[in-house]
């Protein structure tokens, strides 16, 4: 394996450059950074904004009149909200530790030289990312055939296994040293054990990145929760801020705790939309804020497979 | 289980005295134990592929028929590529939904790779400084967020009341835009948002493939005099060539898929169809197929079997795409193409 120096100062010799450059380039990713951020910021700011302001002048990166109401509201009965979190995040676990664990095995199994079927199994798994069978097929087999409408699994099921990450996988795992591996079966280990023993806890790195990618792609998925779910009690966060985005009357609804008959003041739906964008950012952004060293470096093991040099 | 020291002994290889080919038979019950955990570990993950990617494939018939629930796919009266017709430009929708799915994507990737490479080049230059981790992230986090959520920012920018934008252009005494009803503009903005949402993980990609390239190359070019801008054309750019090539073949082969969030969400499709001649993909005239679309009138004038030859039809267009983009390439240089 060659040294892979990942931004050493051997890396770029710092002679004809100039300061100029530099400046120039680190004031153009400055820009560029922040305007990526601005859109976000835009949504916070209306979160704890005024409403009538809002209506009479719009949203304004910095409120004209800082107001809590629009998150008091949503939280004094955070019922439906809670709920979306609590469906989600339960999708989110489950599946993504049941996909780590089977991808992983079927990239180790795939890894190994001893395999007699690695290769008709690597294409039957690889050849399907070049097609599919579509949105019909898919949606008959899970309602029609599975049989999984209205139910959690229809959300943690289909997302379960990633062919390019099992390619990713896999890649990593035939970087293990097979002497390793080897050394153990001939102390008489089984194929299980130096999975769990050796080769698992040596692929941290590629596993938390896969990781990652799993636990947003499970945390936005709205797509399956839009077809297959109907109760609000299972609806996972982004649909349901689907739901109030087509019709906030959708939250009120679902409120628990509101006697019957109560008459609500008049919904301050402009600020209560940044709120509910707000609720629903929030955690992952933090997540990845603090796993963001472990992924980035995922993923330059990632690249691996792509683009490679000598 | 098998150990080594079992399979491995003489007595398994000798010749059997009673005549009977003892030989093969313990050679397969030894292939069996021996492969046979690498089956089990591939299992779960094979059952889920067979059954979402392959299980799924005869459904796709219905393609081919004038379905009928009751009849079932088998018995359904078969109609040939009746359905496809309103896809092969025969129609006016056909031919607008290709021709904005294949718009939009080549955009996209053409825009895409030349800004994330450009910007992954700049993060190197820069790559030991402390800011550089700041700008990696900031520019990384769209990545998280779901259109749904992004269909909540593109609100703040341009409802057409509190919108942004619209107050920004009042301050500037223009006349403020009802966007979301004017489908002139939404090439533009969608390419915007596409951009925001992916620029930051592509530079990421990009970057990666940059720091793996020998330094020692720098190092010579340096001394032979090359400039930095030089050193970045004969240097990083044709080592990042590989990687640029297998991630564009990669998107060559989802072309004629759309991001349904993207089309769906962000635009609130949903709500505004008088964007749909800018919007319409394939997607989005699947899902309203199938009856989405709620409190919208759903349907659209299609039905079960010409929504299900869409998808076959962009099944197979991929397909057939990435199979010509990689002979293409394997042509060109063999080392290159994907397969």
């Amino acid at each position: 394996m060659h040294a892979t120096q990942t931004g050493s100062s051997r890396n770029r010799p710092r002679n004809s450059y100039g300061r100029f450059w530099r400046i120039l380039i680190h004031l153009a990713l400055l820009g560029l950074s922040l305007a990526f951020l601005l859109p976000l910021l835009l949504v916070v700011a209306g979160s704890v904004s005024d409403e009538q302001l809002v209506i009479a002048h719009g949203y304004r990166f910095i409120p004209e009149k800082f107001s809590l109401f629009a998150f008091d509201f949503v939280l004094k009965d955070p019922g439906p909200i809670i709920s979306g979190y609590r469906v989600t995040t339960t999708v989110t676990v489950v599946g993504t530790l049941i996909s780590l664990f089977i991808m992983a095995l079927m990239a180790y199994a795939l890894s190994r030289r001893e395999f007699r079927f690695r290769h008709l199994i690597s294409f039957i798994v690889y050849f399907t990312m070049l097609f599919s069978g579509g949105l019909i097929p898919y949606y008959i087999l899970m309602v029609r055939v599975l049989d999984l409408k209205d139910t959690m699994w229809a959300l943690i099921l289909p997302g379960l296994v990633t062919p390019f990450y099992v390619l990713i996988l896999r890649s990593y795992f035939d970087g293990l040293p097979q002497e390793l591996l080897d050394a153990a079966r001939i102390d008489g280990a089984s194929e299980w054990r130096i999975f769990f023993s050796i080769a698992l806890p040596l692929s941290t790195p590629v596993l938390v990145t896969i990781g990652m990618l799993t636990v947003i792609s499970y945390w936005n998925d709205w797509f399956n929760a839009l077809l297959f779910i109907d109760t609000p009690r299972l609806h996972p966060l982004q649909l349901l801020l689907y739901r109030l985005m087509q019709n906030l009357a959708f939250l009120t609804q679902n409120m628990k705790n509101l006697p019957p008959g109560t008459r609500l003041p008049p919904i301050p739906t402009s600020t209560i939309r940044m709120t509910l964008a707000v609720l629903g950012t929030v955690p992952p952004v933090i997540v990845f804020l603090f796993l963001q060293k472990y992924f980035v470096g995922g993923l330059t093991i990632g690249a691996l497979k792509g683009g490679g040099d000598e | 289980m098998t150990s080594i020291a079992q399979s491995g002994t003489i007595r398994s290889k000798a010749p059997v005295a009673n005549g009977k080919p003892r030989r093969n038979w313990q050679r397969i019950r030894r292939g069996i134990n021996q492969n046979m955990p690498f089956f089990l570990m591939t299992l779960p993950a094979l059952a889920h592929v067979i059954l979402f990617r392959y299980v799924t494939l005869p459904y796709i018939l219905i393609a081919f028929e004038r379905y009928r629930i009751q009849d079932g796919i088998f018995r359904s009266k078969w109609v040939g590529l009746y359905n496809f017709s309103f896809l092969f430009g025969l129609s006016e929708k056909g031919w607008q939904m290709t021709r904005n799915v294949l718009g939009y994507n080549l955009t996209f990737i053409v825009i895409g790779t030349v800004s994330s490479v450009a910007v992954a080049v700049l993060l190197a230059e820069v790559f030991k400084s402390v800011w550089a981790r700041y700008y990696q992230t900031l520019m990384f986090i769209p990545q998280f967020l779901s259109w749904v959520i992004i269909a909540y920012i593109g609100l703040a920018f341009l409802h057409k009341d509190t919108g942004f934008v619209n107050q920004f252009l009042i301050q500037l005494e223009q006349k403020p835009v009802d966007w979301y009803n004017s489908p002139k503009f939404w090439p533009f903005i969608l390419l915007i948002a596409y951009m925001w949402k992916n620029l930051g993980a592509a530079a990421v990609i990009y970057l990666a493939g940059i720091l793996r390239i020998n330094p020692e190359y720098y190092e010579a070019a340096s001394i032979d005099g090359a400039n930095r801008w030089q050193q970045i054309r004969y240097i990083t750019l044709p080592r990042l060539q590989p990687l640029i090539i297998i991630l564009t073949l990669l998107s060559i082969g989802q072309i004629f898929n759309a991001d349904f969030g993207m089309f769906y969400q962000f635009p609130r499709y949903y709500a505004n169809l008088t964007l749909i001649p800018v919007l319409e993909v394939i997607e989005t005239y699947v899902y309203r197929a199938i009856g989405g679309g709620g409190g919208v009138g759903s349907g659209g004038g299609a039905n079960l079997e010409m929504a299900a030859a869409a998808g076959l039809y962009q099944s197979v267009v991929n397909f057939v795409l990435v199979v010509l983009a990689n002979w293409f390439v394997r042509r060109i240089d063999p080392d290159r193409a994907l397969f």
